[in-house]
């Protein structure tokens, strides 16, 4: 049985294949400015990876905000299903997932099925989202990956007076001007990103056991921010967190031609 | 009688001469880093146009984001009372104030007194505020003062879908990549400014007549999408929209040095 799961985002396009029900491959890109294109390039290179032809697929589900150009796909399912299925299939315990995307934010509550209970999504402002850090990288002529190391090495952290992106930009460069250093900078701006997540994710009413997904959770200062705001200790992933929503689509994918999931 | 009125804004600088309740000179300049400094400089440039050294004048107050460090003023009022006071002064039927900054944006709505009766103010989000057209006329790259008259020219409507001036700012990159013409973006931009500031005008309780004051009163885009979204006519103010809270200031420090003799604590 193989079955494919596909997440076409903003900013990147990430593909699982699952083969009796355990995963063969991943694959994860930068976007292409069509989706479409973006879709066919990861299928290629995950079914490249697993050696398997993309008509063999029993099922595939797309997912994600492209999710309607995925042409081998038999079935298209919201990011906020995916993201709980996928959270659930890595860290069966978590009865939370909070999901940082380059563009997007969301956190899902989910049941022991890995079916959604509650979610709120946050797209409407960059506050919150990647954009924020990575318009923080550019300002601060830092790399984006490097952000988390930085930030582990503050004594002092800053505190940010200011939320919207455009308003803490000007704030980190007086901050900068001022002579504040570069490490505590970056972690104050850790802490200003983690506060807006959790006031997300507070919203509907945090479980016990939370999960953290999405290219933002491999920034190591972000995980430890987020820990720190949420007053509570996240559940690591074994798995790369960009791929969980790719992972999610495989594994209802793998349920809806009647398999179960366990990955 | 001479009296000064002082605003410091996070963008501009702003100083107002009157005597006897008459403009003698006026000044607006850009902020820079230290409010001290930028006070200075603009109260140096006014009273030099006066021809009038400092000591001449009876009282001097201060107003806008900085002005706790303007060292030479003897007392201080918030925005909210000084753009209300100068708007009030010129338009004595003015209900609802609309001010436009370069970081934030109030609405303000005053009684048949004059009084403020209540005010909103957005200063955590750029979109809605002086920042978010400074953004988008670089992107555009053209002067923030010729947004107004640019998107007159507008021939294709266009809408922007986001709110928040990061989303916004991709797609007007989006429309430029595009070729869309540089007018018809400008009209967006606009828009998506008036949008904005017509929430917090309606959250206020709008209530005729209504003015405009701060720099983003020039921009006759703005204040046509604006008159059209709340349906009502924007009043112009007979003096530049932009001196309003420095003049409102000096309203101010004329009634405080009025007062002074039976009251000198009050300064």
């Amino acid at each position: 049985m193989i079955v494919a799961g596909c997440d076409v985002g903003s900013l990147s396009a990430k593909a699982v294949i699952l083969r009796d029900g355990r995963v063969a491959a991943s694959h994860v890109m930068r976007a292409r400015p069509h989706p479409r294109d973006s879709a066919r390039e990861v299928m290629a290179a995950v079914t490249n990876k697993a050696g398997v032809s993309p008509d063999s697929f029993d099922y595939c589900v797309a997912t994600g905000y492209g999710r309607n150009n995925v042409e081998c796909a038999d079935a298209a399912e919201s990011e906020i299903a995916c993201h709980a299925k996928g959270a659930w299939t890595v860290v069966p315990q978590a009865r939370m997932v909070i999901d940082i995307g380059g563009q997007d934010a969301k956190a899902v509550r989910f049941d022991e099925n890995g079916e959604v209970v509650r979610y709120v999504y946050n797209d409407k402002c960059a506050s919150g989202t990647g954009r924020f850090l990575e318009i923080m990288a550019e300002a601060l002529d830092i790399r984006l990956e490097d952000m988390g190391e930085i930030a582990s090495r503050s004594k002092d952290p800053v505190t940010l007076s200011n939320q919207c992106v455009v308003f803490a930009e000007t704030e980190i460069i007086s901050l900068v001007n001022e002579g504040r250093d570069i490490h505590d900078i970056v972690c104050g701006l850790h802490r200003a990103m983690a506060h807006r997540v959790a006031s997300l994710a507070r919203s509907i009413e945090l479980a016990s056991e939370i999960t953290m997904s999405g290219g933002v959770a491999k920034n190591c200062g972000m995980f430890a921010a987020l820990e720190e705001a949420l007053k509570i200790r996240l559940m690591p992933m074994e798995i790369d967190p960009q791929i969980v929503g790719a992972l999610g689509a495989a594994v209802i994918a793998l349920e809806k031609t009647g398999g179960k999931g366990g990955a | 009688m001479i009296v000064a009125g002082c605003d410091i804004g996070s963008l501009t600088s702003k100083a107002v001469i009157l005597n006897n309740r008459n403009i003698l000179s006026q000044a607006v300049m850009r902020s820079s880093f230290r409010p001290d400094e930028s006070a200075r400089k603009v109260m140096d440039k006014a009273l030099a146009d006066a021809g009038i050294g400092i000591d001449e004048l009876s009282c001097c107050v201060g107003t806008g984001y900085g002005r706790e460090k303007i060292p030479f003023v003897d007392r201080v009022f918030s925005e909210i009372a000084c753009h209300a006071k100068g708007a009030r002064h010129l338009m004595p039927a003015v209900r609802t104030v609309i001010d436009i900054g370069g970081q934030d944006c109030k609405a303000i709505r005053l009684d048949d007194r004059g009084s403020v009766v209540k005010f909103i103010t957005n200063d955590k989000c750029a979109a809605g505020t002086g920042r978010f057209l400074d953004v988008m006329a670089r992107l555009l790259g053209v002067d923030p003062d010729r947004l107004g008259r640019l998107s007159a020219r507008a021939g294709r409507p266009l809408s922007l879908a986001s709110t928040c001036t990061v989303w916004a700012q991709a797609e007007v990159i989006h429309h430029l990549n595009e070729n869309t013409p540089i007018a018809d973006i400008a009209a967006a931009v606009n828009q998506a400014m008036a949008g904005r500031v017509a929430i917090l005008a309606r959250s206020v309780g709008l209530q005729p007549e209504v003015c405009m004051t701060g720099g983003v009163a020039k921009n006759v885009g703005v204040v046509a999408h604006l008159e059209k979204l709340l349906d009502v006519k924007i009043r112009r103010l007979r003096i530049d929209p932009q001196i309003i809270g420095a003049f409102g200031a000096a309203l101010y420090a004329g009634e405080t040095w009025g007062g002074a003799s039976d009251d000198r604590s009050r300064l």
